[in-house]
């Protein structure tokens, strides 16, 4: 059995964002770039999968973006993945969720997946398209938001999560593709022994160029942070002031100390 | 200009949010047809056309033939914009309609302005306007971000129907865990996010929650990591709540976190960042360290 993983590296949330030269997109000058938290739920249940096919079994790594992914890809190596494709694209955040979905079916339509998991969204686009795309491009099966997944003889048992924590429970035969959910699993951290084993692995590198064939369909006029709405306070400095000013608060604006 | 409004039900019920889709088209400044996969009882409050297709033959999630009647009533009523709710339902089956239509999608949509479209990114920090360049534009919007809009009246109904093989099997619905503790009725409620850190922080937090008669909530990383329990989870996929004092202790504000507590009396954050997006619905924002001021601040609560 044949299966795909497909991560992104996104930034730091913590981290300020400003603006690149051309307004679209932030500047990456100073950020600090890890995977994608949902592609880890990601990556964690592939390998769970593939542990459990056991031989026989291939797990690939796949990310499009400039040379610094390939930090998220060994990663991804040393959680367990097979072996990687990275397909190299210095100008990845500049396409768009449609583009970046052909570039990934275009790789995967010539190489027989069977089954393909996807995070449900990236942390700093956040457009929860490229999986399902992706599904649309290959004619795969597709479920989103997985937080309950079972393999068993071609057959996936999945619970989607739904709003107020119900959960819908879908069956689905592969060729299939799943976008999964935070807190479908605890995704594992790399041992040592498991890095080293990691940097024997092969990770091919694709241009972006021999993949990609479809024009953007949306375009990022304009990156910018929100308008601040204003009203509330905020308070610097040193925490025993901090304090004071917080219970001052609390007294005067609200009844929870009386 | 005319957009297809894609409503939702979910156990036989006509989800309110629907009404929201009303309230994104009234900005945008289009006419309207809806579509539902649902019932006759009860239909919206709404006097357009409405292709109705029956939940009970259909399922209420079957993303194949929801999309293949979909593209039906594309085709009747040639939309500029297919509008879906940013939901469960909503993300799932808008990019199976955008492909097959080689449409743009713009994804959880705060605003219209200038026929682009507002979008957070980065986690809330940051935004982008977007500017698409089909004919058709497929757009999912953030829940809450637009008003509710009830119309009234009693819709045209077109039924839909559909046959011919799935790819995928709704076998049903499974209920929320039972919860042991109900924070809708807790008056104070002190949460713990990521930013404390560590599991061993938990009791410092619920220490706080304690000196001020409150319970402890949690951000969805914290209960994920199971540092605590889901029944203390708020958040879109938790438990609402509207306590009169809401302590957020490092939690960014995410916008599943915020639809859970927003409507809070009285908020304050803790966080070492002060552009978190927690700051643009807190009364106060604290700027500091979550673990060097919540025990200094219950220390102090408790003489
Ligand atoms: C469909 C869906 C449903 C979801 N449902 C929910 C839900 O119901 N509830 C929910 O909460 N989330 C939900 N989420 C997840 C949500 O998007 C966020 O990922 C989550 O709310 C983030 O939690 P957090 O703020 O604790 O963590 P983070 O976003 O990682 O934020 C941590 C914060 O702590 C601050 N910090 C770090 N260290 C310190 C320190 N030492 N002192 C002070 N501050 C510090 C940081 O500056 C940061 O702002 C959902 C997501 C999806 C896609
Ligand atoms: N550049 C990329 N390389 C590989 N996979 C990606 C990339 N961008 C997005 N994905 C995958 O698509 C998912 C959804 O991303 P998005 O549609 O941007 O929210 C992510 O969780 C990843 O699994």
């Amino acid at each position: 059995m044949k299966l795909l993983v497909c991560i992104k590296q996104v930034p730091d949330l913590e981290s300020r964002f400003k603006p690149n030269a051309e307004g679209n997109w932030f500047n990456e000058t100073d950020l600090a770039f890890r995977m994608n938290e949902y592609d880890e739920y990601a990556v964690e249940q592939a390998v769970q999968l593939r542990e459990s096919l056991g031989e026989g079994t291939e797990l690939t790594v796949l990310s499009i973006g400039p040379d610094r992914v390939v930090e998220a890809i060994k990663k991804s190596l040393a959680m367990g993945c097979d072996n990687a494709a990275h397909i190299q694209d210095a100008a990845a955040s500049a396409k768009d969720p449609w583009q970046i979905a052909s570039i990934i079916a275009a790789y995967a339509k010539e190489r027989g997946f069977d089954l393909i998991f996807t995070g449900m969204q990236s942390q700093d686009r956040g457009s929860a398209q490229v999986g399902v795309t992706v599904a649309e491009l290959l004619g795969f099966a597709c479920t989103t938001t997985v937080v309950g997944f079972a393999y068993d003889n071609g057959t996936i048992t999945a619970k989607r999560e739904l709003e107020g924590g119900i959960k819908g429970v879908v069956k689905l035969k592969i060729p299939a593709l799943v976008t999964c959910q935070l807190g479908l699993n605890i995704p594992r951290y790399p041992t040592l022994p498991n890095i080293m084993k990691a940097k024997k692995k092969e990770i091919v590198a694709i241009p972006v160029a021999d993949l990609l064939t479809e024009e953007s369909l949306a375009m990022t006029t304009r990156f910018h942070p929100p308008a601040k709405k204003g009203g509330g306070i905020v308070l610097e400095g040193d925490v025993g002031e901090l304090v004071e000013k917080v219970i001052a608060m609390l007294k005067e604006k609200t009844t929870v100390l009386r | 200009m005319k957009a297809l409004l894609i409503g939702e039900y979910r156990e036989g019920k006509l989800l309110e949010s629907t009404y929201e889709l009303l309230g994104f088209a009234d900005q945008l400044g289009v006419e309207t047809a809806m579509l539902m996969v649902g019932s006759e009882a009860p239909l919206p409050a709404y006097g357009g056309t409405l292709y109705l297709a029956d939940a009970a033959t259909c399922d209420e999630y079957n993303p194949d033939l929801h999309k293949k009647m979909i593209l039906e009533a594309v085709q009747k009523e040639n939309p500029d914009y297919i509008v879906f709710l940013h939901s469960s339902y909503g993300w799932d089956l808008a990019p199976r309609v955008a492909a097959a239509l080689t449409a743009a999608q713009v994804s959880e949509v705060i605003a219209c302005v200038d026929g682009s479209f507002e979008v957070g990114c980065c986690n809330a920090k940051m935004r982008r306007t977007v500017k698409t360049s089909t004919a058709k534009t497929v757009v999912t919007i953030q829940a809450g971000a637009f008003p509710i809009l009830q119309p009234g009246g009693s819709p045209i109904v077109q039924k839909l129907a559909a046959s011919g093989g799935a790819a995928l099997e709704f076998v049903g619905y499974e209920p929320a865990e039972k919860k042991d503790v109900d924070l809708a009725k807790a008056e104070v409620i002190v949460s713990a996010g990521r930013g404390v850190g560590k599991k061993d922080n938990i009791p410092t937090i619920a220490a706080l929650a304690k000196a001020l008669g409150g319970e402890l909530g949690a951000s969805r990383p914290v209960v994920d990591a199971e540092w605590v329990s889901h029944s203390h989870q708020v958040g879109t996929t938790g438990q609402t709540v509207s306590p009169k004092l809401y302590v957020a202790c490092g939690i960014s504000g995410a916008i599943q976190h915020l639809a859970g507590m927003k409507k809070s009396d009285f908020i304050i954050a803790i966080n070492k960042d002060k552009d978190a997006p927690i700051g643009e619905i807190a009364d106060v924002l604290v700027v500091a360290d979550v673990m060097q001021f919540v025990p200094a601040l219950t220390a102090k609560l408790a003489r």
